[in-house]
């Protein structure tokens, strides 16, 4: 049985969005295809792997396990909005310096989840970051240099802080 | 992967809610986070015609010390739970156990009460609400009542929950003498489900003996389940680490765990003594 489509509100990457949407929609399906978001990946679609990670009232999220209704009247930062025009966001920044990646394919929900923990621990120790990083899979099994990036990101991100 | 079509109805009151699951009945699920029910949903395993989503509905999240009850929303998230000052000050081991659920994305979404609502057997907080004696407020258009652990959990994926009702807390005893409570897990090494767990919730007098005990393990069962036997061999008790050894010995009595492709029997009953041990000794270091 089809059910209509309802109206939501959101707010993505700072612009309005107005769209009349399936409930079944996923979240990460309305960013790709309803907006052309598509740094935002899908991996494993089955909440485990992270690629689809984005910030939905400033925390991380994995948006193949959010319906878009339940996402009515919030706020969503993705991939695409963590640069400043051409500035890169310190993580950004900190993957490429650190070779934070190799296929690429995990490196938006990998992001997204650093620029959430560092948001909440601003000096975290490697631990804190690997625990962090539980729901992000790196299929190229990349993490060492990932937590480097991670850590280098902190450090660009305190010494920034400390001399603004 | 798309779940099955579906109506979606977001209520502003629960009144409005109970209406909804009295026209819908058994077809309806109630939404809390999604973090149990979407992916049930994406893999069929459940098909709702209609789901009625709690987020719009005000007074159903956030931690309360309401006299000497701790009070938790259905819609409390794990990070909360896991980041509340009370609740790390009160109840670390329940703390422990939010924050040790799922990954940091899942925690930002799931809910305390969606979670208790699954009832998955190797889910984690079952097992610590269990040993610190919570009970849940059921509510619906008759009004509230409310279940105590032991006869909230039922069975696999079963709870109390009627389907006209709506788990709206969860209310956790604060004891003028508070419980030393901990939570320890080991974890499916790719799922991060519970393979064994045991919550500890230990009562000490001044003289270091141990004046009650709540052990309760998860994994092991369709249900969390009391390891009474390591519970009376606590109780009395000074908490020498020869007594809590040998309370844990006792937890694997009278349990049938089911094996599976990743732990077989003997190695859930032999994981299941350690880490009682383990929770014990943990709740026993809280001073």
């Amino acid at each position: 049985m089809e059910h209509s489509a309802l109206p939501i509100n959101v707010t993505v990457n700072g612009k309005a969005q107005a769209a009349e949407v399936e409930p079944r929609l996923l979240l990460v399906h309305f960013l790709r295809e309803n907006l052309g978001l598509t740094g935002t990946h899908v991996g494993c679609d089955t909440s485990q792997c992270g690629a689809c990670t984005v910030h939905v009232n400033g925390l991380a999220v994995k948006s193949c396990t959010m319906l878009a209704v339940q996402a009515d009247g919030a706020e969503i930062t993705t991939i695409e909005g963590m640069a400043d025009g051409p500035v890169l966001h310190p993580v950004q920044t900190a993957f490429q310096e650190q070779h934070g990646l190799q296929c690429g394919y995990c490196t938006p929900g990998m992001v997204m989840t650093a620029a959430h923990l560092l948001e909440t621990n601003p000096d975290p120790d490697d631990d804190a970051i690997k625990h962090a990083l539980e729901g992000n899979l790196c299929r190229c099994t990349g993490y060492v240099n990932i937590v480097k990036a991670i850590r280098w990101a902190a450090e660009q991100m305190r010494g920034q802080h400390a001399s603004s | 992967m798309h779940p099955a079509s579906f109506g979606y109805q977001a209520p502003g009151s629960l009144q409005e809610a109970f209406a909804l699951l009295q026209e819908h009945g058994e077809d309806a699920k109630v939404l809390a986070g999604g973090h149990s029910l979407l992916p049930a949903m994406k893999l069929r395993l459940t098909q709702p015609e209609v789901l009625v989503d709690l987020r719009r509905i005000p007074g159903l999240d956030g931690i309360r010390v309401d006299n000497d009850t701790l009070v938790i929303g259905a819609l409390t998230t794990h990070t909360e739970v896991g980041t509340s000052e009370d609740v790390r000050r009160l109840l670390p081991g329940l703390a422990d156990t939010a924050s040790v659920i799922g990954d940091l994305q899942v925690r930002n979404r799931g809910t305390m009460g969606g979670s208790v609502a699954h009832a998955d057997p190797a889910a984690d907080l079952p097992v610590t609400l269990t040993a610190l004696d919570a009970s849940f407020v059921l509510a619906s258009a008759a009004g509230e009542r409310i279940v105590t652990a032991d006869d909230f959990f039922v069975d696999f994926f079963t709870t109390a929950v009627e389907p006209d009702e709506i788990l709206t807390a969860i209310r956790i005893p604060l004891p003028s003498t508070p419980a030393r409570t901990s939570y320890a897990k080991l974890p499916h090494p790719a799922s991060g489900y519970v393979v064994v767990s045991a919550a500890a919730a230990l009562t000490v007098d001044e003289a270091g003996a141990c004046t009650g005990a709540r052990v309760v393990l998860g994994g092991v069962a369709g249900t969390p389940h009391r390891a009474t036997g390591a519970e009376a061999a606590l109780t009395g008790q000074a908490l020498t680490p020869e007594v809590m050894a040998a309370a844990a010995e006792q937890a694997a009595d009278g349990i049938d765990p089911h094996a599976d492709s990743y732990a077989d029997e003997d190695y859930k009953r032999h994981m299941t003594v350690v880490y009682t041990r383990r929770a014990i000794e943990a709740a026993a270091a809280r001073g």
